[in-house]
């Protein structure tokens, strides 16, 4: 049986009644596997929200908004292309391709080309298959991953960079300097990485206590590495020392009631 | 015209010894300006997990000095400042300062630590060695002080979070640097040391191998603060290592490196990480350490050195290691060593590298800023009879910067340096300094109890977890709580003018405070009500905030009842609660000095030069004690012009009172209050008052039992050789000199410290009068400590002969009629050898004066079980005695070079200056009460005070227990034993005590 990709479109709400529906009465394309969520403004899609819709079983997701100047909302969407950035980042480390996440602009008068946007994304998103999250078990270590990627976009840490992120890059810090972009990139790379790294070890010690080592097997690290990140992690109150067998400390989640 | 004076002192570092001088110099009466490089003060003791040969809590015993510094209205710190100009002269310099700005408005930050919580930057935490990570806004550690956050600048990519965040608005970004210019009389430089950069011994392997760790990475390592939260680990795989190495001496005794000197205090902490490791580690823990001379020659050391052995397990080996490799594999470390000349590797899991302290970073810029002198290895040049003066009049030195040293001698350091800065100045003592005026005390005694309860947010610490408000209306629910409320810090400037109102506006005659630690801010709010005319014992305190919010921040709801329990429980102590008075008693600015040596001597000076008179008795019928037989140095000078000059200021110094051929015969009082008999020469009783005693008894050279002393002429100890070679008498092909005689073995377990300079002294002094004689030293352990390595070497290189022994296979001296025969083992030839020398020379140990029993029983002080004296605490008050009022110094502490002796003559003199500068003394309010009714007269709470406090006194023809309410500490010792219970504390009665127990108990809040 063919493979047909389950997408999920955000749209927002100044764009919709054009693209959905002048689309509709033009007939100019129409994939019925595509299924449309209203929201306001698509600024009000936040990473989050993204990766939930791909651990439950979405094969791409797509955002769609008003084109940068005709923003209802002044520059509402312009937040959207920080967000998508950041997702870029953090959905190769759940295990699925970037792609499967699109931003488009719609402008009325660029109809056509938009209709053509769509479709390569649904052809390209059918070309990957099916995302690999599609049947997976809660436990699996393929749910593990989109579930850490999800923590880490829930973070305070990375949620107030994100946040501040056009402030800093198109106008100036608190100490009046100017942050290159790529300054602020590697900043964005450091923090995913680590915390990526973290909130998979608590979920790993979640379900039962860890060894430095069996972490490193289980993540592909170098045990130094992990260590380093279980110091972070008991500073932040994220992970306990559970026992001791032999010379081997065991750690498990400090959990919040 | 000499310009005028200034009552104010710089102080340059705030680490141990820094800390101590601000202390001992606003105690007695002079402004300090404490100023440090860094964000805070505490310096490296601050890092340290333990510390020797006590095993005292490092934090845990500074913190209180820490606490205590940050508090004191005369002293203020100025932090991440360093000087840039000096002008003026001694009395009078003006100092250029550049204080790099924090970002922080100081004023306002309350230390609450939401900013660092929320920072999205990371960075290396320096305070841990880089071996954990912490925010761009930081403090050091917790309990830092000034307890002021910073923002490390070149980390912080200015993203505005922490100004959103901060709830007290201490954020400012916009602060720029500042120029400071201050006016003071004299400087004291504590900068300390910086610690050896390992990655320069490249052979052992550090930053290349992950389980090769510096001793001091090894310190946070084994911190319960610190990364791995105080067990060990090995950084490259966090498993629990089996077998650890210690290798000493790194960046220390190194000619290649540049750094020949003995770093001074490596041996015994790496000994101190070796027992703490074991300590702290579950499974069975290995420890070696890889040693040249074990160096233990401080009081007690050895001691420990032997229970290191004995009761630890600890494995010495007297060993060069050449390098260290690892297995790339386990991550296992090959340590490479020569003993007995044969090389040998042994695997290890992990290594600690023992570095040695160097001069502090950019050291040749202050001292180019001062005009002070460095020696040749850029630490502060000094005399061996003024050890704490630079080179540039009125700026004085302690700590680790004149040499490499260990805390307790940087502690005594500091507090002579502090003598020596107030001298200077001693005219201007309590010009600058500001004294505290309170409103007249309102009488409480005809009012219901009114109790105010101000229950903190601390920011969010508190209240993020526990339910604040809900508390507050609990509160105002209680019995007798007239008013409550909640702030964000109850500790913020603005809350104290508020709980000041609202003792005013709602008639409040008892306050409590529900937040943070009461050590840290109970003399704060003490001090608030105390402004708004309550006495400071009608205050109580809380703490829902170490004790409830952080160890239950999981539990809010539960956290929120405990803190309304806790609240409940010390709102019924404060409805019992009743002022009480701090007595305060004269004293009598006249100081006792038993003992006329170098130490005696130097003390009285120090003494006269604050302004005070001062009795000096010595038993001898001349001043100089053990100085007299002392006729060359090491160092390039005189001893004996020296000690002349010291015996003809002392005499013609018109405060200073000479009794020779004299003892003190009983001394009676206490603090401030001493009256002493001293029996004269001619049999005449003197009778004097004083404020203050310095037990400055000295020590006396062993007369050796061993090796045919006595026996034999040619067998002579080390003082009988020098007075030989002074005496022009001394001829010989060969000597042979025998180290450790009467100490370091069974009956004398503890290194007598100076025999091995000694030795090397006269080794030295041979070699220059007569260079073709042969000296062989026998050694146990060459203790030539800090710089006197450098005349080991010298020697060594002069062809002095040093040949190391153990106690298995002892030299052994026999005479036969005309000769003198020394057969000892040479352990590199691995033979017997035999030689006839011309003289046996002893290397007897320095013991107690025999007269300290008497001396201590008078002055109910502790003797060790060596027979010195025993100061109040080993590492941070070996100048004190528990008992208040009593100090001591020089030889009576322990063996110790002349300039040891000065340097700690010049601290008792600091430390005896902070109670002898003012003419009253207010002291605790919380004593023990005694009900005369009651009291048995049994002396049971005489015999249990730890201070001396209680005397029995007749009393209507039958014996009660008196309280010397000057020396009573308030611990509660003699309450509790009292059998009639006579005996009660105040602020902690029995109905208080028990009274917060039943309301802890209640089953449910009453609301």
């Amino acid at each position: 049986m063919m493979f047909k990709p389950k997408i999920i479109g955000f749209v927002c709400n100044w764009s919709q009644p054009t693209t959905l529906n002048s689309a509709g009465t033009g007939r100019i394309w129409g994939y019925p596997r595509i299924r449309f969520v209203r929201v306001m403004c698509i600024g009000r899609i936040d990473p989050v929200a993204v990766l939930e819709t791909f651990a439950k079983g979405a094969d791409g997701v797509l955002l769609i908004g008003c084109h940068p100047p005709d923003c209802h909302y002044v520059e509402g969407n312009l937040q959207t292309e920080y967000t998508v950035e950041i997702l870029k980042k953090l959905i190769p480390l759940a295990g699925l391709e970037p792609e499967r996440v699109k931003l488009l602009w719609y402008s009325p008068s660029e109809k056509q080309s938009f209709g053509q946007h769509v479709k390569d994304f649904y052809e390209q998103v059918k070309n990957f298959g099916p995302s690999p999250l599609r049947n997976e078990q809660p436990q699996s270590k393929l749910m593990l991953n989109i579930l850490a990627t999800k923590n880490v976009a829930s973070d305070f840490r990375l949620r107030v960079l994100l946040g501040r992120e056009k402030e800093l890059t198109e106008g100036v810090n608190v100490y009046g300097e100017h942050i290159p972009k790529e300054e602020l990139d590697a900043t964005f790379d450091d923090i995913i990485r680590e915390e990526f790294v973290r909130h998979m070890f608590y979920l790993l010690t979640k379900t039962k206590p860890f060894s430095v080592k069996e972490l490193a097997e289980t993540v592909g690290m170098k045990p130094a590495a992990v260590l380093r990140q279980i110091v972070n992690m008991r500073r932040r109150n994220m992970i306990i020392l559970d026992h001791v067998e032999g010379t081997t400390p065991f750690y498990k989640a400090l959990e919040v009631k | 015209m000499e310009k005028k004076k200034v009552g104010a002192v710089l102080v340059v570092g705030g680490g141990v010894a820094g800390v101590q001088a601000s202390l001992d110099l606003a105690d007695s009466g002079f402004k300090v300006y404490l100023i440090d490089q860094g964000p805070s003060i505490g310096g490296v003791m601050a890092q340290l997990d333990k510390t020797f040969p006590t095993n005292d809590c490092s934090m845990c015993i500074l913190s209180p000095k820490l606490v205590a510094t940050g508090r004191h209205p005369n002293i203020s710190i100025l932090t991440n400042a360093e000087i840039t100009g000096l002008s003026g002269e001694a009395g009078n310099f003006e100092v250029k300062l550049r204080k790099r700005s924090r970002y922080i408005i100081e004023e306002k930050c309350n230390g609450c630590g939401l900013c660092a919580q929320k920072c999205p930057i990371e960075a290396v935490d320096m305070y841990n060695e880089g071996l954990a990570q912490r925010s761009a806004i930081y403090v050091d550690y917790p309990q830092a002080v000034p307890l002021k956050y910073k923002i490390d600048r070149e980390k912080c990519i200015g993203c505005g979070t922490c100004y959103e965040i901060c709830k007290a608005k201490a954020i400012e970004y916009e602060q720029k640097d500042s120029e400071v210019t201050l006016n003071v009389g004299s400087i004291i430089l504590a900068p300390g040391f910086e610690a050896f950069d390992a990655k320069q011994k490249s052979e052992y392997g550090y930053g290349r191998y992950l389980n090769v760790v510096t001793s001091i990475e090894f310190e946070r390592i084994l911190s319960a603060s610190g990364p791995y939260g105080g067990l060990v680990l090995r950084p490259s795989d966090g498993e629990i290592p089996k077998k650890i190495a210690f290798i000493q001496c790194v960046g220390s005794r190194d000619f290649q490196l540049g750094n020949p000197y003995c770093s001074a205090a490596c041996c015994m902490y790496g000994m101190k990480e070796a027992v703490i490791a074991k300590e702290h580690t579950p499974s069975k823990l290995d420890a070696t350490i890889f040693y040249m001379d074990l160096r233990a020659y401080g009081k007690e050391f050895d001691d420990y050195c032997n229970r290191a052995k004995e009761e630890w397990g600890i494995r010495f080996v007297r060993s060069r290691v050449a390098g260290v490799t690892e297995d790339t594999l386990t991550g296992n470390l090959h340590v490479h060593y020569v003993e007995n000349e044969t090389p040998k590797t042994e695997e290890y899991d992990m290594v600690i590298l023992s570095i040695g302290m160097t001069p502090p970073k950019n050291i040749d810029k202050l001292a180019k800023i001062l005009d002070i002198e460095l020696n040749k290895y850029n630490f502060c040049e000094t005399k061996h009879f003024s050890p704490l003066e630079t080179s540039k009049q009125g700026i004085f030195v302690c700590g680790a910067f004149s040499a490499p040293k260990d805390i307790p001698e940087s502690v005594a350091q500091a507090s002579g340096a502090a003598a020596k800065a107030m001298s200077i100045i001693a005219p201007e003592r309590g010009k600058l300094v500001t004294v505290k005026e309170y409103p007249p005390e309102r009488d409480v005694s005809k009012e219901e109890p009114r109790i105010g309860v101000f229950v903190c947010h601390c920011g969010i610490n508190i209240g993020g977890v526990v339910n604040v408000p809900e508390v507050v209306e609990y509160a105002k629910s209680l019995p007798n709580v007239a008013y409550a409320e909640a702030n964000l810090y109850t500790c913020s400037q603005d809350t104290q003018k508020l709980i000041r109102e609202k003792i005013e506006q709602h008639k409040l005659n008892r306050v409590v405070v529900a937040s943070c630690t009461p050590r840290t801010h109970e003399p704060l709010f003490k001090e608030t009500v105390q402004e708004a005319g309550l006495n400071p014992y009608l205050f109580e305190m809380t703490n829902i905030r170490d004790q409830c919010s952080w160890v239950h921040m999981h539990e809010p709801k539960e956290a929120t009842e405990k803190a309304k329990d806790l609240v409940r429980s010390i709102v019924a102590k404060a409805t019992l609660l009743k002022p009480l008075q701090k007595p305060v008693i004269n004293v009598t600015q006249v100081g006792l000095i038993i003992g006329g040596g170098v130490s005696g001597m130097i003390a009285a000076l120090e003494l006269a030069k604050q302004g005070f008179e001062v009795h000096l008795v010595e038993r001898e019928k001349e001043l100089g004690g053990n100085l007299r037989k002392i006729h060359y140095l090491l160092e390039n000078e005189d001893p004996q012009e020296k000690l002349n000059n010291l015996v003809r200021a002392v005499e013609g110094n018109k405060r200073i009172h000479v009794y020779l051929g004299a003892e003190v015969a009983d001394v009676t009082g206490f603090v401030g209050n001493f009256k002493s008999k001293i029996a004269l020469h001619d049999g005449e009783e003197k009778e004097v008052e004083h404020g203050i005693v310095i037990v400055a008894t000295g020590a006396t050279e062993y007369k050796p039992t061993e090796y045919l002393y006595g026996k034999n002429p040619k067998v002579i100890t080390q003082h009988e050789l020098e007075e030989k070679i002074a005496n022009g008498r001394f001829k010989a092909k060969n000597v042979a000199m025998i180290q450790c005689v009467g100490a370091r073995n069974e009956e004398r377990p503890n290194c007598a410290r100076i025999c091995c300079g000694q030795a090397i002294k006269n080794a030295l002094k041979i070699k220059e009068i007569s260079p073709e004689t042969e000296v062989y030293v026998l050694y146990k352990d060459l203790r030539a400590y800090g710089f006197k390595e450098d005349y080991y070497r010298e020697a060594a290189t002069k062809g002095v002969l040093f040949i190391n022994y153990d106690d298995d296979r002892k030299p052994q001296v026999t005479s036969e009629p005309g000769k003198l025969k020394l057969l000892f083992w040479e352990p590199i030839l691995k033979e017997e050898i035999e030689l006839e020398p011309d003289f046996v020379v002893l290397s007897a140990a320095t013991i107690p004066n025999p007269d300290n029993k008497r001396v201590a029983e008078m002055l109910k002080v502790p003797l060790t079980k060596d027979g010195f004296f025993l100061e109040a605490h080993m590492k941070l008050r070996p100048l004190d005695f528990a008992t208040e009022g009593v100090f001591l110094c020089g030889m009576a502490h322990s063996p110790k070079y002349i300039d040891e002796s000065i340097s700690q003559a010049c601290g008792a003199a600091a430390r005896a200056t902070t109670i002898l500068s003012k003419s009253t003394l207010e002291m605790e309010g919380i004593v023990a009460n005694v009900d005369e009714d009651l009291c048995s007269g049994c002396r049971i709470c005489e015999y249990l005070c730890p201070y001396n406090a209680i005397e029995i006194k007749e009393k209507e023809g039958k014996p009660v227990a008196h309280v010397i309410e000057a020396l009573c500490k308030g611990c509660g010792a003699c309450g509790t034993a009292c059998p009639t219970k006579a005996i009660t504390m105040g602020h902690f009665t029995t109905e208080e005590i028990l009274a917060q127990v039943k309301a802890a108990l209640m089953e449910e809040a009453t609301a």
